[in-house]
């Protein structure tokens, strides 16, 4: 029988999460034996046709070139996996939904005629079907080992959808809020850092985006009791995940 | 000559999106062009509005292999701004963090995108059926950098543990001690990457343009420094806007940069290398020495060479930070916001990285501009693949496109910092 193909594609977005499938050095001898790696551009120059058993996909939609590339990569694929917060929320880059996209343009570039950029940064999600998505700015190796292994055998990915707060306490690791008050967006945010910032005494900011069942409108008057204003608490949902549903709720109610 | 057109969709095993064109004609080269089509993302124009605080996470997310390199720079520029002096363990701590980015991304780069060029291979992974050793090596070394990356700044890719002031928690000694026994077996690795990298073939290369990378009397410029070139430049961070000028172009989604009144400047490890080969650890200097390496070097396929040296500088002064180590009183300093404008430059892995802010009295950024390596040397690398082309002509078409795309891994260029595909395009007529 023929190896599973595997393929990495990338749009608007840091080049983080695929490198994340690099920084699996224990592992990545195994994975690059266990699969075809059919498209990888960022590791390798041979390039095997489609159509691909397993599509990792890294990057927002932010132009009108890679909005019909998109489809091109999920006709390709049988099953699609995103990788990031730029690909499951349209990442930082999605700030600009927000804003005046051409004053935005204008700011960076002299000659402004030469960009072709869309108004808006989109998740893969609001152009083609997608199969499994995994959060993180970046995504966690460990996690992304999983969701691979997984779809290559067939199974579920075993990613816990509940809180940062969660993964705090299965750790031991004091409640920053409790014990230092400092804010922390711990128990909105979707589980897969290992509570990484409390575990440096440092609030969660929300990189994973938001959990299954975020309960913003509890936390906001936490988040003011300790200290932030209106402004603090909008800049604190308007990150990595700015454009996620109940992360952009919560910063237009602050 | 025939009229021929060459293409390759796609060039692989470089960080971003973008494409290069040259055109022949007959022997000459009539046109070259390096065009980056990575997205804009408009960092500068997001960073508008937000906290100066938030500045080294929000930066960080602009590049995924050397997101370090941006935390630095713009700490540096705001606490300069701020009239803030981190203390020396702070300062310490941010150089390791720094030699641990080095560490993982000179490691990649060696072994994973250049090497396969000179041996032969698509990539690591085809490589290591030959040469498992090798291969193995390589990893172990990028997993040494990612441990210290780990370590001091929670994570690799868009560390959580840098602040404006410091970090939110300074490792203590113990905990930095479990980092000495991989980095000892990771200098011994680099040592051999020195060796192994020093017999591959190269052709004879030299540039001609400046060189430009940050010196610091005493140390390997990497955390800090002044701007400096081979030809007399030496300016402050401050200074940067008068010396250097940026250019947007058609055929890019990067901002272009040269000197004011100059040209075409290189950055990166040539520059520094030649800027500040005395400056390297003693057992770095003898690996250079024993490579064959002169005291500076302007040959860009050599290039993997002299990241390989600093390699060994990267674990050698981690190693170094160590032993120095002492704890701080607090993780971070107070910073207070002053209004004004902000200057700060570091190393990033493939050249100097310059950040300005300017703030208003509440820290609200009011205006950002970051010149990341790759735009800087987008020029050089123009320039020296329209030389490498010219003098090679005579290659077939699968040669010289082979040739062609090495000499744009030769400058390990970043598009998503300034790309992840190039698309080269060799037409002939």
């Amino acid at each position: 029988m023929s190896k599973p193909k595997l393929a990495v594609w990338k749009f608007a977005s840091c080049d983080g999460c695929q490198l994340s499938l690099l920084d699996l050095e224990d592992e990545l001898l195994a994975v690059a034996g266990a699969v075809q790696l059919a498209d990888f551009r960022e590791a390798t120059s041979g390039v095997v046709e489609g159509p691909y058993d397993l599509s990792l996909v890294e990057g927002s939609i932010t132009t009108p070139h890679d909005a019909e590339r998109i489809q091109e990569v999920r006709r390709a694929s049988k099953a699609l996996v995103t990788i990031g917060a730029c690909a499951t929320a349209g990442g930082v880059q999605a700030l600009r939904n927000f804003a005046d996209i051409d004053e935005f343009v204008a700011a960076v570039y002299a000659s402004p005629q030469y960009i072709s950029t869309l108004d808006t940064s989109t998740p893969i999600s609001s152009h083609v079907a997608v199969d499994f998505e995994l959060h993180g700015c970046p995504i966690n190796k460990r996690q992304l080992l999983e969701v691979v292994t997984a779809f290559l055998h067939g199974k579920k990915p075993a990613i816990p959808s509940t809180s940062v707060c969660t993964e705090c306490k299965q750790r031991g690791i004091v409640c920053v809020t409790v014990a230092h008050g400092t804010p922390c967006l711990g128990p909105v945010t979707h589980a897969g850092c290992g509570a990484l910032c409390p575990s440096y005494t440092r609030g969660c900011y929300g990189c994973f985006g938001p959990m299954e069942s975020p309960n913003t409108s509890a936390l906001i008057p936490l988040l003011r009791l300790r200290g932030l204003d209106d402004r603090g608490v909008e800049r604190v949902f308007s990150t990595f995940n700015a454009d996620a549903a109940a992360f952009r709720e919560a910063a237009g109610r602050a | 000559m025939p009229s021929r057109t060459i293409r390759t969709d796609y060039l692989a095993r470089v960080e971003g999106e973008g494409a290069m064109t040259v055109r022949l004609d007959g022997d000459r080269v009539e046109h070259v062009e390096l065009r980056i089509f990575e997205p804009p993302r408009f960092f500068e124009a997001l960073l508008r509005g937000r906290s100066f605080r938030e500045a080294p996470d929000i930066t960080a997310r602009i590049c995924g292999i050397c997101p370090v390199a941006y935390q630095t720079s713009a700490v540096n520029a705001l606490e300069s701004l701020c009239g803030v002096d981190v203390p020396e363990p702070i300062r310490l701590l941010r150089r390791l963090l720094y030699c641990g980015e080095w560490i993982e991304s000179h490691a990649l780069h060696v072994y994973m995108l250049h090497a396969p060029d000179f041996l032969g291979y698509d990539g690591a992974v085809e490589l290591a059926k030959d040469a498992p050793q090798a291969v193995e090596r390589g990893l172990a070394l990028k997993k040494t950098g990612n441990e210290v990356m780990s370590l001091v700044g929670g994570r690799e890719i868009h560390p959580i543990n840098v602040r404006v002031g410091g970090f939110y928690r300074a490792p203590t000694r113990r905990e930095l001690r479990v980092l000495v026994e991989p980095l000892e077996r990771a200098r011994e690795a680099a040592l051999e990457t020195v060796r192994w990298t020093a017999g591959f073939e190269f052709p004879e290369r030299t540039v001609a343009c400046d060189l430009v990378a940050l010196s610091q009397p005493g140390e390997y410029a990497i955390e800090r420094g002044r701007v400096r070139s081979d030809t007399g430049l030496d300016i402050d961070a401050a200074d940067y806007d008068e010396h250097f000028e940026e250019e947007h172009v058609e055929r890019s989604n990067a901002l272009q940069s040269r000197l004011r009144g100059g040209g075409t400047y290189l950055c990166g490890p040539l520059a520094r290398y030649t800027l500040n080969h005395d400056a390297l650890s003693p057992l770095a200097r003898e690996a250079a020495r024993d490579a064959g390496l002169g005291t500076s070097c302007r040959d860009p396929f050599r290039s993997i060479v002299v990241r390989s040296v600093e390699l060994v500088y990267a674990c050698d002064e981690a190693l170094r930070v160590i032993a120095a180590y002492e704890e701080p009183d607090a993780a971070a300093v107070p910073v207070e916001p002053v209004a004004g404008t902000g200057y700060g430059v570091s190393e990033a892995p493939r050249g100097l990285l310059y950040h300005r802010y300017r703030i208003d009295g509440e820290g609200t950024i009011l205006d950002a501009k970051i010149v990341p390596p790759t735009s800087q040397n987008q020029l050089a690398i123009e320039d020296d693949l329209r030389n490498v082309v010219a003098g090679n002509v005579q290659l077939d078409d699968d040669r010289l496109r082979n040739l062609c795309e090495q000499t744009i891994r030769n400058y390990d260029p970043c598009i998503s910092c300034a790309t992840h595909f190039l698309q080269l395009e060799v037409e002939r007529r």
